[in-house]
């Protein structure tokens, strides 16, 4: 078992640019025509970088999400009084706040949330105008919309916490905070206030889905590179006609666990745990502070916690 | 059990690490070999012994049986059957179970003439799962600190141990690692999600090609990782994911590292501190 197990790219071949396909001969002109090789990204996957495609939606998403940034960054600079040397010092502690709670649904005056509100405003269209990009570039190649749909599924989550349990608890207050450690705290205390949310069987859920999907991509990125020398990695060409790379594939999971799944099939079981991550995370995010006020409590009502949650033991609960 | 229609040629003889051919046949689609039968020896007794627990502890509801490791007074000595001494049993069982399902795995790359790479990865996956049970209870001296094997019990313990810390999310490798699942589950989603939509064009298009997947990805981030590349990134991600979280939990605890109760929210005190001088304020 001598022979090379397939890690990173050994030889690397610098061939003209591939700036891809253009059936209808319209979108060579709205994408860049730079194009660049880099050696160290060859080592894992395509040296080439770009063309990109300029279009509308694409550009607008970027602008709004640069005004995001720029008004998330002076309204840190604002809680500093404009000084730089304190900003820096203090940049991950720093945050753009919500409105504050009187104020529930009404527009806040700006520095009450009023610049959060505008910002997170533009965060939203940045992040609907790409959704529009994902779909646009899809229907212009005559490709399924997978992608957009599976983007669609993170959107549901960004708008569970942004949008929908703030309306239902009536008040802009419950969104979250723009900051490195204030999103840390708000999710810390998101649990702490509302009894422990992994009782939540929602958060159980996407968690589970969360590591499946990590244990799927280890499972497949593993199984593709060790047949990728009899051709594995074409799966494609592999889906529409089986070669002997799907079929060991398949074997390996079949001896190995009585189960396998189909070159196409992988990527339905992939597509479906990804995708299921913010859908039952936003579930879950929805309920909470609305229908169900302490988790553990509700828990322990329906029968799947204990009075005493487990502890470090100082001596075991199964003794007597 | 019906094989699959391309499956006799691949049922030959031999890869196998340990007993010739004696154990080298197949039970309905599973392999069996030398480690298969390991494995459902130590999964079995694992299993019973976790069975029996629950009728001492006196609950057959699934999410509350829990079968706890010792009390921290028994430090890293063997503890009574009903006081710990079954979680150590069952702890022994799960890594005879693990390892001999790793090395199963090797056997079948070895008969299949296929990389080793799944049984690598799960490798990663043990490690995370013994720096859990073993390694991080052997540094700070006490068995105890393991989790309990329980649904809401192993929860409890995830809780509990991370408030020992103040916030658990201040740790820097909990944060990479956290990234790290985020991640991967991002770049699942766009794998799965772009050859679906290529295998599976709109309607009265014909099925597409990489030169698609190549180009839907350059028109849309301006870079295509390729065919090959993305499973690279994948398997990377998840590993790494797994092994980040490993380290995560193995420095929080051991005296000599960050000891219990020291929060990681003070750890960044030293940001604050170079970037005072960085400032010359």
């Amino acid at each position: 078992m001598a022979e090379y197990q397939n890690i990173f790219t050994q030889v690397q071949v610098k061939g003209p640019p591939e700036l891809g396909i253009d059936e209808r001969g319209v979108l060579t002109a709205e994408r860049t025509d730079a194009t660049r090789n880099n050696t160290l990204v060859g080592r894992l996957g395509n040296a080439q970088l770009g063309p990109i495609h300029l279009g509308m939606f694409g550009v607008v998403s970027i602008y709004l999400f640069a005004v995001w940034f720029m008004i998330v960054g002076f309204g840190m600079l604002q809680s500093v009084d404009y000084n730089f040397a304190e900003f820096f010092q203090r940049l991950f502690w720093l945050s753009l706040d919500p409105p504050l709670e009187e104020h529930g649904l009404s527009f806040p005056p700006l520095n009450e949330g009023g610049l959060y509100m505008i910002a997170s405003m533009c965060l939203l269209l940045s992040v609907l105008s790409w959704w529009v990009r994902s779909y646009l570039r899809a229907h212009e190649l005559g490709m399924g919309k997978h992608i957009c749909w599976a983007f669609a599924a993170a959107i549901w989550l960004f708008l569970c916490l942004g949008l929908f349990r703030p309306l239902a608890m009536g008040s802009w207050s419950e969104m979250v905070p723009y900051g490195i450690f204030p999103h840390l705290d708000w999710t810390n205390y998101f649990s702490l206030n509302y009894g422990n949310l992994f009782y939540n069987p929602f958060h159980a859920l996407c968690i589970a889905f969360l590591y499946g999907s990590a244990l799927l991509f280890a499972m497949h990125g593993a199984t593709i590179l060790a047949v990728s020398r009899l051709g594995g990695d074409r799966e494609l060409e592999q889906i529409y006609d089986r070669g002997t790379a799907s079929e060991r594939a398949a074997l390996f999971w079949r001896w190995t666990m009585g189960f396998n799944a189909s070159m196409e099939g992988i990527h339905r079981w992939a597509w479906w745990f990804a995708v299921l991550v913010p859908i039952t995370g936003g579930i879950g995010i929805i309920l909470t502070g609305t229908v169900v006020d302490d988790w553990r409590y509700w828990a322990i009502e329906h029968g799947f916690a204990t009075e005493v949650p487990y502890s470090v033991p100082e001596s075991s609960l199964i003794k007597e | 059990m019906a094989l699959l229609s391309f499956e006799r040629k691949y049922r030959v003889p031999g890869g196998t690490l340990i007993g010739r051919d004696l154990f080298d046949f197949w039970v309905g689609p599973f392999y069996v070999g030398f480690f298969g039968l390991m494995t459902v020896f130590f999964a079995s007794l694992g299993t019973l012994l976790i069975l029996w627990g629950a009728a001492q502890q006196g609950t057959w509801n699934p999410f509350l049986i829990s079968i706890n490791p010792p009390a921290i007074e028994y430090g890293l000595s063997f503890a009574p059957l009903h006081d710990g001494g079954l979680w150590q049993i069952i702890t022994i069982c799960a890594h005879g179970a693990f390892i001999a399902w790793l090395l199963r795995e090797i056997e079948i790359c070895r008969k299949l003439g296929i990389g080793f790479h799944v049984p690598v990865a799960f490798g990663v996956a043990i490690f995370a799962y013994t720096s859990l049970v073993v390694i991080r209870p052997i540094l700070m001296g006490a068995w105890g600190h393991a989790f309990p094997y329980g649904i809401f019990s192993h929860l409890d313990w995830v809780s509990y141990t991370g408030y020992q810390y103040g916030n658990f999310h201040y740790n820097p490798v909990h944060m990479l690692a956290v990234s790290l699942f985020f991640t991967t589950t991002l770049a699942l989603s766009l794998h799965g999600g772009l050859i679906l939509s290529a295998a599976n064009p709109e309607e009265g298009e014909e099925a597409k090609t990489p030169d698609h997947e190549d180009t839907y990805f350059r028109d849309f981030i301006g870079y295509s990782i390729g065919t090959l590349g993305i499973h690279r990134l994948g398997l990377l991600l998840a590993v790494n994911a797994a092994f980040w979280s490993a380290i995560c939990i193995l420095i929080s605890g051991p005296a000599w590292i960050w000891p219990e109760g020291a929060s990681w929210i003070d750890w960044w005190e030293w940001w604050p501190r170079l970037t005072t001088f960085s400032a010359g304020g």
